[in-house]
């Protein structure tokens, strides 16, 4: 069931929680406390805006263990407003409607479901952009 | 440091073993290459797997298989890098006999991934994956790269039937290598007509899961003619390494693991690609081929699959690949797989490869990838003139 | 019994800062389900119902529409709410609070109270009105309530037609920051057994048409009524009206026995097109008249919850509303963002097929 390990990951799961290399100003996701840039240690935490547009994207016909109940979905590399790629699923959209470049926000949602008894794993998918007049969340 | 050579191979045909046991099929190999080396007692055996725990419910596979190959009491260690676990097998072989720790060493990769069922095996291949960032969020080994593929298309302009030439070429060649698991050829119409597995990666652009162990003995070169009359030395191992996770590498369509690894190895043997007469390249999905061509120096960024549909891959192209079937049609029992590559080198040098015989075969060149490229592990290998 | 002891006033005023609203983008037509269950024969009630998809359920709409409402507010830090308050007929766990998870994926961790609310379909005012009386006090300055559903029906059974998915979240605050300031609200409940759901049962069982005069018109109308008679105020006095929409006759109903007319329901009611998203019912209502409303428009809300009671609350907009309303998706953005699933795919998705 790995709760622990989904637990200490929720700050980066449900917020897209990262990290802005003090030094280099590298924005870093996900968290390495080691600049991926410029090697200097960063960890000073920060919330991306969830925004970014399709690099890749695949449908997973033959899922994994533990992913079968969403199959066929889509998985995507995600290149964020901020910089660094990211994989994660698309949701809330049919793959003859992704291209690459197409604009995605973050929201959070189901990625396992835990069965009958298990915990259920929430975390980041990404959508096509609903409203593009959204102004900025406020923690950001 | 002393030259290493290989002495003795041995391989089991690769399928779905079911009446045979992961520690049943290490045994067949071992002795297979310990009757072709001639030799009955080993200073050590390195075991190079990937899935055990996972797939067939057993760790601690040193003594195991140092116990049922009848080596009781050596030294005995299980290397693990993903689906370059042979590979990473014979390199720890070779520092021991070069560096003067060991004399005779017996490498074996196994693989046993019939136990499980489909579901467990995909979620098993996806332990390469970045466990907190990829398969967490449903990635699958065959997913990552797909992602690869697809932006691999549209950076350069690709359709997905233009990687058809590398499962064909793979199938060819594995009709006649009696150890491969799809004695057939196909043609690239069938190829297309095969259902998505992650598109744009189709069932025929994906190496098979399967069982099979295949084992190779090294020996210090300057005795190594003691042993073989025709052996066949190292001349360079190397390993290179990556973000395991796509999303955190720079440019990720360079697999700079394998740049690595083919640079390093290029610099211990003092050759260049142009010298290599064989690539056994970790083509489990036909876009790695391309991309392991690309990184090794022998195409341009973008070249791979032209190099494949311009037929430069075949046994007498510029450089043969899967010149026994590949992982695509020999099978892919992921950690074995490393260790096939170098047994089929071995043949390619030594003459053996019958109708697959690459004309004049001196120097042939293996390169076994984990997951989608973290780790590169590079072997160019000689024939002992 | 006076007025003074029946409206529910805080001692400081408090209103709604931010609001958003959630709704799935599935849509299962009414017709999908007569076509299965009566062989097409017979009327429905509504035209079509959200539905869920295989990666949603009331945790991960709520935080949706929690952070809609939270851009609305566009609040300097989420740390500053001392409540998240998630009511729901459907939280995806027995026993595990869904607004700890909610808490945490908006920032409102750990400072906060944090409490899942049931009362069949008036769960999320309940919420709401907790709010006003934990921020009234002074206890607070900001708290989050949220009423949202992904709605159980039997197989087969009248509700199927309606059970559907949605929901909206509503951050109060202080009436000076607030886009509409409650002017006083008004609880009537009663012992009313019209519709229940056993510990361990998958879907709720009701009480067919005693569902109806006995129990919705009843407790609507006598909160409507308390409400405007402690107020002073009369249908004529609203710009809009909210009623609890289980279907698209009873709001309607209800609505013109109270003196309103069509005009001032029609923009609340969203049933038709959603269907009946339980504690999320009311609450969405209110969020699309608000994307519709301007500076001092005044609006009624009244859900109801089976069991039974019904919580009327009186709002006045204020100017702040303008420049807010555009910060988050419109409730009809939501509601225009449809993809068609006939029942087959409804049965997977929401998990009555038992592999």
């Amino acid at each position: 069931m790995n709760i622990p390990r989904n637990w200490r990951l929720q700050q980066q799961r449900y917020r897209l929680e990262g990290e802005v290399c003090e030094k280099c100003g590298a924005r870093i996701f996900p968290a390495r406390d080691i600049c991926p840039e410029c090697e200097a240690p960063a960890k000073t935490p920060l919330v991306f805006s969830g925004k970014g547009e399709v690099y890749s994207y695949t449908t997973v016909h033959t899922p994994p263990q533990g992913f079968e109940e969403f199959a066929p979905y889509i998985l995507a590399l995600i290149q964020l407003e901020e910089g660094p790629l990211i994989t994660a699923q698309l949701t809330d959209v049919d793959a003859d409607h992704v291209d690459i470049g197409m604009p995605v926000e973050m929201v959070t949602r189901k990625v396992q479901g835990g069965g009958a008894e298990g915990p259920i794993v929430y975390g980041y998918k990404f959508r096509p952009v609903l409203h593009a007049t959204v102004h900025a969340a406020p923690h950001e | 440091m002393r030259d290493v050579a290989i002495i003795g191979t041995g391989e089991t045909k690769v399928g779905e073993h079911w009446d045979v046991s992961l520690r049943h099929l290490a045994l067949e190999a071992i002795q297979a290459a310990l009757a072709d080396a001639g030799v009955a007692t080993v200073d050590a055996l390195y075991v190079g797997n990937m899935l055990a725990g996972e797939l067939a419910g057993q760790e601690h596979l040193g003594a195991l298989v140092a116990d049922f190959a009848g080596l009781s009491g050596v030294e005995a260690l299980r290397v693990e890098a993903a689906d370059a676990s042979g590979a990473a097998a014979l390199r720890v072989g070779y520092m021991a006999v070069a560096g003067g720790l060991a004399d005779i060493v017996v490498v074996v990769g196994v693989e046993k991934m019939t136990d499980a069922l489909a579901g467990e095996i995909v979620y098993g291949r996806s332990l390469a994956t970045d466990g907190d960032y990829e398969s967490a969020v449903g990635g699958s080994l065959t997913a990552v790269n797909a992602l690869l593929m697809r932006r691999y298309m549209h950076e350069y302009g690709y359709a997905q039937r233009d990687f058809a030439p590398f499962a064909v070429n793979a199938h060819r060649n594995a009709v006649h290598n009696p150890q491969a698991m799809f004695r057939f050829p196909i043609t690239p119409e069938r190829f297309a007509a095969a259902p998505m597995v992650c598109d744009p990666i189709n069932l025929f652009d994906s190496a098979p899961a399967a069982d099979g162990a295949a084992a190779v003995v090294l020996a210090p070169g300057d005795a190594a003619r003691t042993f073989s009359a025709v052996p066949v030395r190292i001349r360079a191992s190397a390993v290179g390494t990556d973000a395991l996770a796509v999303h955190d590498r720079h440019h990720p369509l360079l697999l700079r693991s394998a740049a690595l690894a083919a640079q390093r190895a290029y610099e211990q043997a003092g050759v260049t690609p142009q010298d290599i007469d064989l690539f056994e390249l970790h083509g489990s999905f036909g876009i790695l081929a391309a991309l392991s061509l690309e990184a090794a120096g022998f195409a341009a960024p973008g070249q791979g699959v032209r190099m494949a549909l311009d037929g430069e891959i075949g046994l007498t192209g510029r450089i043969p690949i899967a010149t026994m079937g590949g992982l695509k049609a020999r099978g892919h029992p992921a950690g074995a797989t490393g260790v096939y590559q170098v047994v089929e080198v071995v043949h390619q040098l030594r003459g053996l490869a019958g109708e697959n015989q690459v004309p004049n075969a001196r120097l042939g060149m293996t390169q076994s990838l984990g997951g989608s490229g973290g780790t590169a592990i590079t072997h160019i290998l000689e024939r002992m003139e | 019994m006076s007025d003074t002891t029946t409206i529910l006033r805080p001692e400081h005023p408090v209103g709604i800062v931010g609001y958003g609203a959630y709704v799935p983008r599935y849509r299962l037509p009414a017709r999908e389900v007569s076509r299965v269950w009566t062989g097409g024969y017979g009327g429905t009630p509504i035209k079509e119902k959200s539905v869920p998809g295989p990666d949603e359920d009331v945790v991960t709409m709520s935080i949706e529409a929690a952070r809609n409402a939270l851009a609305r507010a566009a609040l300097p830090d989420p740390a500053l709410i001392r409540a998240v308050w998630v009511g729901s007929e459907s939280h995806p766990y027995a026993v595990k609070p869904t607004s700890t998870i909610v808490a945490e994926a908006i920032g409102a961790t750990p400072h906060t109270q944090a409490a899942d609310w049931e009362f069949a379909c008036k769960a999320g005012t309940e919420a709401l009105q907790a709010a006003i009386g934990f921020i009234g006090s002074g206890m607070a300055r900001y708290a989050l309530a949220i009423g949202m559903d992904t709605a159980q029906a039997r197989p087969g059974d009248a509700l199927e037609y309606t059970a559907g998915a949605g929901g909206a979240a509503y951050l109060l605050g202080p009436a000076e920051e607030s886009l509409a300031v409650f002017e006083g609200s008004f609880s009537y409940v009663t012992d009313t057994p019209d519709f229940w759901r056993r510990a361990y049962q998958h879907y709720p069982s009701h009480g067919g048409r005693f569902t109806g005069q006995p129990a919705y018109f009843k407790h609507i109308t006598a909160a409507a009524r308390g409400l405007m008679d402690a107020l002073g105020t009369s249908p004529a006095d609203y710009t809009y009206v909210v009623l609890h929409q289980p279907n698209a006759k009873f709001p309607k109903s209800a609505a013109k026995k109270l003196g309103f007319t069509p005009e001032q329901v029609k923009d609340g009611l969203l049933v038709n097109e959603i269907g009946n998203v339980y504690a999320g019912s009311s609450l969405i209502g209110l969020a699309a008249v608000l994307d519709e409303a301007r500076p001092g428009d005044r609006l009624l809300l009244v859900s109801y919850g089976s069991g039974a009671g019904s919580d009327a609350f009186s709002l006045r907009v204020t100017e702040a509303i303008v420049e807010r309303q555009g910060r988050a998706p419109l409730t009809r953005e939501y509601v225009a963002r449809r993809v068609e699933i006939d029942y087959a795919t409804y049965v997977r998705f929401t998990g009555k097929l038992r592999k």
